[in-house]
């Protein structure tokens, strides 16, 4: 479909003095507070340098001086669009370690919770890499669908954003009545918006002109880089930690692992990443189905939840798939009341090591679309 | 691949370069091993058609109050088998070969180590400060670290 290739000009001949431009860390593309000295050669990009560290809050160090359960709040503000699924790779960690088994309706509230925050954090997503190909109409859609999602969080937990609300051995309050409709209507909803969706941007012409054929990243590079989630599984390799080592009850649903396939483009492309996302809302809708329809309606949620929490002396790491990719918890134990340390993989941080690889010889308005593409979120990067 | 296979095989081509095994419940397995040649090791274990971790989870700086330590959490995509490996410093010499040629993630996860706990990782190409500001002094995470009064004038517990 689309012809687009790395340009590369000859400049033998012509003035031209590289430039050093700088992005960032205030501007609206950037995703947050990041810098990026870009070496430009002409509109040609040469060299990225991304500079971190504006959101650092020195969450490694606060959670030294906190006890188990006072750290969840910190992690919500790592990812501060994903909170569900944050708090669920440091639960499973010290519920291994204490050895508490969790109830069964539980699992289950904590699988509808975090795909549903998967959803609301891939709607985000394609949201604000439509607004940076300069789609707007798609981001109002996208927005007025997640309050629904962020609706029913705040019954349930009592926060938009930052949720607190799983814990270790349970989640800190019982699902509502209506919960299991609420949910269904809220995949219906998803659904249909999506299909809206895919007609108005992801097939749009000037849409699949402007990502296909960009920041092509090919999977052995990912993985040597460290990528994972829809970074990883755009470039074509469906690694997916709910496929390859089930943790929680995701052995029990039925689901596909989404990968890039170069429709349009080249196989890992900035398209790919994004259809990535978008597919995987529909599995994730299909894994809410199959929740709700399984889990069961009577059974004490706060039954295995410990009075005292008392790690044993030892280290362990635990991961999860976040919507961004794996995040994981290495947390090491004295045997006292506060962590020794907590070491999280942070996905973004990670998955935002690539952009100088994959940015070079392509045009300034394409940096800012790759970067879109890989999701980053600036709480996570700099901690 | 069990982590005790693993560790056979690391010992019979390494000896003494492996000291120790540890498997205790509830904790995570792994490995120990020295400083001097952790570089060929991960390359040896990278490589290696039945073991090829070719995937570097994480790696963290680590403080022991009295050693420093940098722990290595490998995955092998192919073959789904995990290996942690510890490796202890000193803290008056602080140096280990950099592994960032093997995994180029480990790039920006040993300039997090050098920024938080002051370990040297000799060979690598750029190793500056990634989360703090550039001309910060001391390591933050080192569990003896005092917060400095004033940061360039601005009070920093405020």
């Amino acid at each position: 479909m689309s012809e687009r290739r790395k340009i590369e000009f000859d400049y033998s001949g012509v003035d031209t003095d590289r430039m050093r431009v700088n992005v960032g860390p205030q501007h609206p593309s950037t995703h947050g507070v990041l810098r990026l000295e870009v070496e430009l050669e002409g509109e040609i990009v040469t060299e990225v340098v991304p500079h971190i560290g504006y959101l650092h809050r020195c969450f490694e160090k606060h959670a030294e001086a906190m006890t188990y359960p006072q750290v969840i709040p910190y992690i919500d503000r790592m990812d501060y669009i994903s909170s569900m699924n944050n708090e669920w790779p440091y639960v499973i960690a010290i519920e291994e370690m204490c050895g508490i088994k969790v109830p069964e309706k539980v699992e289950y509230i904590r699988v509808i919770c975090a795909e549903l925050n998967r959803i609301a954090n891939h709607q985000i997503a394609v949201a604000t890499f439509g607004l940076d190909a300069g789609a707007f109409t798609p981001f109002l859609y996208l927005f007025r669908d997640r309050e629904w999602i962020l609706n029913l969080f705040e019954r349930i937990s009592g926060g938009r954003l930052l949720y607190n609300y799983f814990c270790v051995g349970g989640v800190r309050g019982d699902v509502y009545p209506t919960f299991k409709e609420d949910c269904l209507d809220i995949v219906r909803q998803v659904r249909a918006t999506n299909k809206e969706i895919m007609d108005l941007l992801i097939y749009n012409h000037i849409f699949v002109e402007r990502t296909a054929n960009i920041g092509i990243l090919p999977v052995d590079v990912a993985i040597n880089y460290g990528c994972s989630g829809p970074v990883l599984r755009g470039s074509g390799f469906p690694y997916d930690l709910r496929r390859s080592e089930p943790y929680s009850i995701y052995d029990r649903f039925d689901f596909d692992v989404q990968v890039g396939k170069g429709e349009v483009g080249t196989v890992g492309d900035c398209w790919d990443r994004n259809i990535v996302r978008m597919r995987e809302m529909e599995e994730s809708c299909k894994i809410i189905e199959q929740a709700v329809a399984q889990m069961p309606d009577t059974g004490d949620v706060f039954e295995a939840i410990p009075k005292k929490i008392r790690v044993p002396k030892g280290e362990i790491y635990r991961a999860a798939e976040n919507p961004k990719g794996e995040l994981g918890f290495y947390i090491v134990s004295d045997g006292g009341q506060k962590p020794f340390r907590v070491r999280p993989r942070a996905t973004s941080f990670i998955n935002l090591s690539v952009l100088p690889e994959i940015s070079k010889g392509y045009m300034l308005a394409d940096l800012i679309l790759i970067l879109g593409s890989i999701d980053i979120v600036l709480g996570e990067v700099d901690r | 691949m069990t982590q005790q296979e693993i560790y056979n095989i690391l010992k019979e081509k390494f000896g003494d370069e492996i000291i120790e095994f540890s498997h205790e419940l509830p904790s995570d397995p792994y490995i120990v091993a020295n400083r001097s040649k952790i570089d060929e090791i991960c390359l040896f274990l990278r490589d290696e058609e039945n073991l090829n971790f070719d995937y570097l989870v994480i790696l963290s700086g680590m403080d022991y109050i009295e050693k420093l330590g940098v722990v290595y959490h490998l995955y092998s995509i192919k073959h789904k088998h995990r290996l942690t490996i510890k490796v202890f410093l000193s803290k008056d010499d602080p140096h280990i070969p950099t592994v960032e040629k093997i995994w180029r993630s480990a790039d920006w996860h040993e300039r997090e180590a050098w920024d938080m706990y002051g370990i040297i990782f000799d060979g690598h190409h750029n190793l500056i400060r990634i989360l703090c500001p550039y001309d910060w002094e001391g390591f933050p995470l080192r569990k003896d670290y005092k917060t400095p009064e004033e940061y360039h004038g601005i009070k920093v517990p405020y």
